[in-house]
C-alpha cells in the first residue's frame, strides 16, 4: 500500500456511479453463412436461427456456436408477422422476436401451428400463436395452477375453472429469430391444453421441467390492428379450443332472461284480466226454435247494446241445448252508427251414443268466437238459424262480451320468448359440439370418417 | 438513514454506504471489494467485469413495494444453465433491506425469514412441502447456479462464491420461497411474485430503440 500511492480519487461525478452503458442491439454476422443477424433481446435470448442459413446458434456465446442446422427453405413457411415487427398489447410494445412452427401428429393427420416470441426489454417475453386463422395472446403463468383430481382432469387459476381438452406431442419444425430457450428443431414436448373461454391453460413439459402458461383468445382482426398489418388476417376455420362463444349472452342467462319475461308476461295476464279488461257481459238473450218446419223468415235482430272503451275484441257465445242434433247460426255483428258489419257463422251440435267400444260423443253443446278489433258504438246481431229439416224443439241462448283476455296472444308471445332461447341452446351446443370435436373428450363421438353425426 | 463515509483502500475514491448495516460495497471507480471491519474498510477482491445483461434495472433504481420506496443500493447476478438472474438488494423507506429479483423481466420481492430447522440442501427433493408462517410452500426447482458478479451493497459478504444451490418453492398465490444454501447454515427467503407495473419503477435503463 505503502510502494505504490493510491491513486488520487476521480473528479467527483454528479449523479454518482458511472451507469452502465445503455444495452444495444446487437448485428453480429452468422459464423456458417455470414449473413448479418440482429439480435433484439439484449441478450435475454438463449438462441438465435440464421434467418438465411437457419443455422440454430447459441446467442449466449460472443462467437455464436453453431448448436443445430437444418434443412429448409426460406419461403416454406414465413411468420406472417414479420422478425422486428411491433405492436401493441394490454397497451405495451412488443417486438416479434423469434417465431417456429410446431406440430402434433393425431390419428396419421399433422397439424401444425405457429407460435412468435414477442420480447419488451421491461417487460419481457410473450407469445402469439396461430393454427387456422385463430390466435391466442399467451404470457408466463406468475403463479402455479392447482390440479384438481378429476376424469377428465381440471385446474384452478386466478379463481376460474379450466378443463381439460387435449394432450399432445408438440413437435418443433422450423425456427427462426430469437428465443429464450434452447429451441431446437425436432424438439418434442408435451403439452396439455385446459380451458376456459376465451382462456387457454398450457403446460409444457420437457425434460423434467413443467413451465405453465395462460393464452387468451385474440381475432386476427384485432392482432392485425395491433401489429398495424396491411391487408387482411388469414381467415378463422371452424372452432377453436378457446374461442369464445360467437354470442356474447350465456344460454344460461338467455334461460333466465326467458324465466323473467315468462313471469312478466303471467303478471300481465293477471294484470289485463283482473283491472283491466273487464270481461264484461253486454248482451244476453235466449231463443227457442219451435220442433218442426219454420214459416216464412228465420232471420231476427236483437236488440241494440253499447261496445264502450276503446276498440277491442268481442266474444260472442252460443249456447244450444241440441241433443244428437246440430244448429247453425249466421251471424252478423252490426254497427248500428256506421252499418258496418262482422259477418261470421257457427255452427253447435252434439252427438252421442254407445257402441262397442263403449259410449262415445262427438261435438258441444256451447260454442264460442272472438271478433277482434271492433271500434266502440251501438251495435246488434242479427241471426239466421239453419237446422235439420225435422228438428226437435231447440232453446238456444246468445251472449256477447266485450273485452275479453285472449290466452292466444300470450301464448304466442310466450313462444316469441321461447324460440330465441331454445335456438341459442341449439347454436351454442353446437359450437361447443365443434370446439369439442377437435379435444380428446368430444361431446358426441363420431363413427370414423364421418363429419357430422346426430348421436 | 445514516449515510457513514470512508475511503477506498485501494484507490482512495469516497465510499459513501447508503445503508447503516452494508456489510460490503464495491467501490464504483476501481472494482474493488471492500468488506466493512470494525474500524475501516478492507479490500477483499475485485469484481471481474460484470457480464453484460439487460436488467432494466440498475443501481439507484427507485420503486415503491407494499406503500414503502425502495432504492436499489447492491445486486448480485447469477448464471444457471436457463440463463441468467439478478437478486437486487433494495433499501425500504423504513430502513429494511429486501430482494427484488429480475428472472428474465420476471420480478419478485422477497425478504429474509428468520425461521429455524431449514431443510438441509441433501435432504431436500423436488415436490416436498413445508410450511413457514402457516403458508404451505412446495418444492419446485433445485437450481445449481454460478455466482457472476456483485455490484453495490450487500447485506453479507458476498464475493469468493462459485457454485451455489438454491431450491425454489411455490405456492399456489403469488407467493414463493426460496432456500439459498451459499453459508453454511441455509437462509430463507419468503416473498411474492409482483408485476412490473406495479412497482412503479423509475431510473431504469433505458435500451436502444425503445
Amino acid at each position: 500500500m505503502s510502494a505504490a500511492p493510491p491513486q488520487p480519487p476521480p473528479p467527483p461525478r454528479p449523479g454518482g456511479p458511472q451507469p452502465p452503458p445503455k444495452p444495444q442491439v446487437k448485428a453480429v454476422n452468422c459464423p456458417k453463412c455470414g449473413a448479418a443477424i440482429v439480435l433484439r433481446s439484449f441478450g435475454k435470448a438463449e438462441t438465435v436461427v440464421c434467418e438465411s442459413c437457419h443455422s440454430i446458434l447459441d446467442a449466449t456465446d460472443p462467437n455464436l456456436k453453431i448448436l443445430q442446422t437444418f434443412q429448409s427453405k426460406v419461403r416454406e413457411d414465413p411468420p406472417r408477422i414479420p422478425l422486428g415487427k411491433r405492436g401493441k398489447l394490454h397497451g405495451v410494445d412488443y417486438e416479434v422476436i423469434g417465431f417456429q412452427r410446431r406440430s402434433t401428429l393425431v390419428d396419421g393427420t399433422r397439424y401444425s401451428w405457429h407460435e412468435y416470441v414477442l420480447f419488451n426489454p421491461y417487460k419481457g417475453f410473450r407469445y402469439l400463436t396461430e393454427y387456422d386463422g385463430h390466435w391466442n395472446d399467451v404470457g408466463p403463468c406468475k403463479m402455479l395452477p392447482t390440479l384438481v383430481p378429476s376424469v377428465p382432469p381440471k385446474a384452478t387459476y386466478l379463481g376460474e375453472t379450466y378443463k381439460h381438452f387435449q394432450t399432445c406431442t408438440a413437435e418443433t419444425g422450423f425456427v427462426l429469430g430469437e428465443f429464450p430457450w434452447q429451441v431446437r428443431v425436432g424438439e418434442k414436448a408435451e403439452v396439455t391444453d385446459l380451458i376456459c373461454p376465451p382462456r387457454v391453460l398450457s403446460s409444457e413439459q420437457s425434460g423434467g421441467e413443467v413451465t405453465w402458461s395462460l393464452g387468451e383468445y385474440m381475432n386476427g382482426r384485432d392482432v392485425w390492428a395491433a401489429f398495424q398489418m396491411p391487408g387482411n388476417p388469414p381467415p378463422a376455420v371452424g372452432v377453436f379450443e378457446n374461442q369464445p362463444a360467437p354470442v356474447h349472452e350465456s344460454v344460461g342467462g338467455v334461460w333466465r332472461a326467458f324465466a323473467l319475461h315468462t313471469v312478466l308476461l303471467l303478471f300481465l295476464l293477471v294484470a289485463f284480466s283482473v283491472f283491466i279488461l273487464r270481461d264484461r257481459q253486454v248482451f244476453s238473450a235466449d231463443y227457442i226454435l219451435s220442433a218442426g218446419p219454420q214459416k216464412g223468415e228465420v232471420s231476427f235482430v236483437t236488440d241494440e247494446f253499447q261496445l264502450g272503451g276503446h276498440t277491442s275484441n268481442v266474444e260472442v257465445s252460443t249456447r244450444a241445448d241440441v241433443d244428437n242434433n246440430w244448429i247453425y247460426l249466421n251471424y252478423a255483428l252490426i254497427n248500428q252508427d256506421t252499418g258496418q258489419a262482422w259477418d261470421f257463422g257457427r255452427e253447435v251440435s252434439y252427438y252421442h251414443g254407445h257402441d262397442s267400444d263403449g259410449s262415445w260423443s262427438e261435438g258441444s253443446r256451447s260454442d264460442s268466437v272472438i271478433v277482434s278489433s271492433v271500434p266502440a258504438g251501438t251495435y246488434y246481431l242479427r241471426i239466421e238459424p239453419e237446422f235439420a229439416a225435422n228438428h226437435p224443439r231447440i232453446v238456444y241462448s246468445v251472449q256477447v262480451k266485450r273485452d275479453v283476455p285472449v290466452f292466444g296472444f300470450y301464448g304466442l308471445a310466450f313462444l316469441a320468448l321461447l324460440f330465441p332461447a331454445i335456438a341459442l341452446t341449439w347454436r351454442r351446443f353446437n359450437f361447443e359440439r365443434q370446439r369439442w370435436a377437435e379435444s380428446d373428450h368430444p361431446l358426441v363421438t363420431t363413427s370414423s370418417g364421418s363429419s357430422e353425426d346426430d348421436d | 438513514m445514516t449515510q457513514p463515509v470512508a475511503n477506498c483502500p485501494n484507490c482512495g475514491a469516497k465510499i459513501v454506504f447508503q445503508w447503516s448495516s452494508s456489510v460490503q460495497t464495491v467501490c464504483t471507480y476501481c472494482k474493488s471489494i471492500l468488506v466493512r471491519t470494525e474500524v475501516d474498510l478492507k479490500r477483499v477482491g475485485e469484481v471481474a467485469d460484470l457480464p453484460s445483461d439487460s436488467s432494466p434495472i440498475q443501481l439507484n433504481t427507485e420503486g415503491i413495494y407494499g406503500n414503502k420506496a425502495f432504492r436499489a443500493i447492491g445486486r448480485i447476478l447469477y448464471e444457471y444453465e436457463q440463463g441468467g438472474w439478478n437478486e437486487w438488494h433494495i433499501l425500504m423507506n423504513d430502513g429494511t433491506s429486501a430482494w427484488l429479483s429480475d428472472a428474465q423481466d420476471e420480478y419478485a420481492v422477497s425478504f429474509a425469514a428468520r425461521i429455524a430447522n431449514l431443510p438441509p440442501a441433501d435432504h431436500l427433493q423436488v415436490g416436498q412441502q413445508f410450511t413457514w408462517n402457516t403458508q404451505p410452500y412446495t418444492v419446485s426447482v433445485i437450481t445449481e447456479a454460478n455466482y457472476r458478479g456483485v455490484e453495490g451493497e450487500l447485506p453479507f459478504e458476498f464475493w469468493d462464491k462459485t457454485v451455489v444451490t438454491f431450491a425454489d418453492l411455490r405456492t399456489p398465490s403469488r407467493k414463493f420461497a426460496t432456500l439459498d444454501y451459499s453459508d453454511d447454515e441455509p437462509a430463507l427467503y419468503l416473498g411474492e411474485f409482483v408485476e412490473f407495473e406495479d412497482l412503479h419503477l423509475k431510473n431504469l435503463r433505458s435500451f436502444e430503440g425503445w
